[in-house]
């Protein structure tokens, strides 16, 4: 049984001390940033990918994996206790887990919320085992027109799945790719778009550009008005859900995992469409919809476990096409390049125990979430009530020795600032930053199979329709454009982003 | 009146996406462009420009129609602390090391908040750089000079 043997090779990698240490590090490290309002995770991780270098590959990977559905967790603490929703994809949980904390089932639902979390984890972890070797064998099919396409796939989601305009998605897609071709062409050796300053001639650096769109922007954008948050806690107790709690959260942990196992996969976000579709589901199956809105228990139930299996799930084109499907793998992807692994297919046959040792620890991070966290809330609880004005002098010191540790290129640093002034501009002008990243880690690869495919096909560009499988994804990534343009959607697209904000 | 309103934001965002997209066209063709067969470095760079442009144009034109919400508030005051806080660290850190580097950068990035007061900012930012020594130089043994060539070490 070859699941089964390398199911087992993943759990040893993973439950080394070292690893098992630094999966802690990481859903440790996730949480508290999930907890903390404005530090995002992308933002997390960018700042802390460089200090990961010094580590294993393995173990820095399992911790930034950790620390992004840590990261996941947090968001649903704090949005069930201060209404206040640390990460986008719990900002559904809020609306009834805030109602079920001010009825004095705080505990009972912070339980619940972690309890569907795990299992969600659980099961979409096996999926991502069982899908990832067959997904694997297919992408190794795949050649430079394929990849082309896929990546155009890719992108375009992201643009359907971006706030806003779609225009403005589009072009920030364009200049992240543009961003993403500065430096040495590949073919020819020629500098581009250097400025004539040779640092920048080994490309752009990925973690100044990450840190500054979204780390810097960010801080900024809090900073613009500042107010001094208010704490209307409801108190923790009770913490174990009653028999009647369980019985009414199964089917909705049930449905919300599914739906959040087959979303996460999208490119462009899975996680936060999932936890606004289980949402949605949860209200329409149920035969007492007026509870919505006051506490309902599937309200948070379903959300929950579909964030984190989407959270999950999102891992599988990563590991197996090496295609990000949110800032946050994009991030990763910088991790194995910097790490000296090209992300890809041939990740799980080169590197297994990498490969299935992730896989693993995601498990074991989230068992950890639930056997930790629970008794952790008092002091989770405790840190939101850090000033802001203290925590972002913190970040801004960690940024800097984390962007000058990547390489000790001075130049960095002025990246970081000149991308943070972008992003904080493009913010203003309502242009969301995470097609601009997504381009920027795909720019140099489309590139290369866009040349590479247009060599083998000797300059006929109809190679990408008249491979079937080009062909499809280039008809997905049509159809995907199509209807994001379509008013009836984009009107409901609007909804959806609205009832977020 | 409605046909004489236009959205700031909007102007702006077009104006800055066509700027952005000429200044790349522009670099791409100094650049050898080649042909469809073998596209020299300029090739995909000078389309990717041309979208720009085209897409910056077209957020031009809806800025004319449709009237969006105002820009709001600009964190001046975060931009002149925060911004140049990285800069400084990169000026500083190899000439006066990384202890006195980072305490100063943590200090200039603290006023960027109205409600710093100048003790919490000293005490925050010495904190912050034994930690990051312990943390980063001692126990990650990144390889930073603690103290530079400038202080006479």
């Amino acid at each position: 049984m070859d699941f089964l043997s390398n199911l087992a090779l993943g759990f040893s990698t993973a439950s080394s001390i070292e690893n098992l240490f630094f999966c802690l590090i990481g859903v440790l490290l996730g949480t508290l940033i999930g907890v903390l309002p404005g530090i995002g995770a992308t933002a997390t991780i960018a700042m802390l990918l460089p200090i990961t270098f010094q580590l294993e590959p393995v173990s820095s990977l399992i911790m930034l994996a950790g620390i992004y559905y840590g990261a996941q967790y947090g968001g649903s603490t704090t949005a069930i206790l201060i209404n206040m929703p640390g990460e986008s994809s719990s900002a559904v949980t809020a609306i009834d887990g805030y109602q079920m904390a001010r009825k004095g089932r705080a505990g009972a639902a912070l339980s619940i919320a972690a309890l569907g979390s795990f299992f969600a984890g659980s099961v979409s972890t096996f999926l991502v085992a069982i899908f990832a070797p067959p997904l694997t064998a297919i992408a190794l099919q795949f050649g430079s027109a394929e990849y082309f396409s896929l990546m155009i796939v890719g992108l375009v989601s992201s643009i359907a799945l971006a706030h806003g305009s779609v225009i403005k998605a589009l072009a920030m897609v364009a200049l992240g790719l543009l961003l993403g071709l500065v430096g040495t062409d590949i073919y020819t050796g020629t500098p581009r778009f250097t400025l004539g300053i040779r640092e920048y001639s080994d490309g752009l650096n990925f973690v100044a550009v990450a840190v500054g769109v979204f780390g810097i922007a960010e801080i900024l954008r809090n900073l613009e008005n500042e107010k001094t948050r208010s704490l209307l806690m409801a108190k923790v107790s009770g913490l174990l859900p009653t028999r009647d709690d369980f019985r009414k959260m199964v089917a909705p942990v049930l449905r919300g995992t599914v739906i959040g196992s087959a979303l996460g996969i999208l490119p462009g976000g899975g996680a936060i469409l999932a936890s606004f579709a289980s949402y949605t589901v949860e209200k329409r199956v149920s035969d007492k919809p007026e509870e919505f809105g006051q506490g309902a228990i599937a309200g948070v139930a379903g959300p929950e476990s579909a964030n984190n299996a989407g959270a999950q799930t999102s891992f599988i084109p990563l590991l197996t096409l090496g295609i990000p499907a949110n800032p946050v793998m994009a991030l990763m992807i910088g991790a194995m390049i910097i790490q000296g692994i090209v992300p890809g297919p041939n990740v799980a046959t080169e590197q297994p125990a990498l490969f299935w040792g992730i896989i693993a620890s995601m498990w074991i991070g989230n068992l950890m979430l639930v056997v930790l966290n629970l008794p952790l809330i008092g002091l989770w609880v405790k840190l939101l009530t850090i000033p802001y004005y203290v925590l972002f002098p913190i970040i801004m010191a960690f940024c800097s020795i984390g962007v000058y540790s990547v390489n000790s290129n001075v130049y960095d640093l002025f990246a970081v600032a000149f991308f943070g002034l972008i992003g904080y501009v493009l913010v203003k002008l309502r242009c969301e930053p995470a097609p601009l990243l997504l381009g920027f880690v795909l720019g140099p690869l489309l590139e290369e199979n866009l040349r590479r495919a247009m060599i083998l096909s000797r300059g006929d560009p109809t190679t990408f329709f008249t491979r079937p499988i080009s062909a499809t994804l280039l008809l997905i990534a049509l159809a995907v454009l199509v209807i994001v343009f379509l008013p009836s959607v984009r009107k409901k697209r609007d909804e959806v982003f609205q009832e977020e904000d | 009146m409605k046909s004489t309103t236009f959205d700031r934001a909007n102007l702006l965002c077009g104006l800055l996406f066509i700027a952005l997209g000429a200044f790349f066209a522009l670099q791409s063709l100094t650049l050898e462009l080649g042909t469809a067969f073998r596209m020299g470095p300029g090739y995909f760079p000078l389309i990717l420009a041309c979208a720009l442009i085209l897409l910056g144009g077209v957020i031009l034109l809806q800025s004319i129609r449709i009237e969006g919400e105002p820009i709001g508030h600009i964190a001046w005051r975060g931009m002149f602390f925060i911004l140049p806080a990285p800069i400084f660290f990169g000026l500083t850190v190899r000439g006066l090391g990384f202890v006195p580097a980072l305490f100063l950068t943590a200090l200039i990035a603290s006023f960027a908040s109205g409600k710093m007061k100048p003790l919490t900012a000293l005490v925050l930012a010495f904190c912050l750089t034994i930690f990051s020594v312990l943390v980063f130089s001692y126990g990650l043994g990144l390889p930073f000079r603690r103290f530079g060539p400038w202080l006479g070490f």
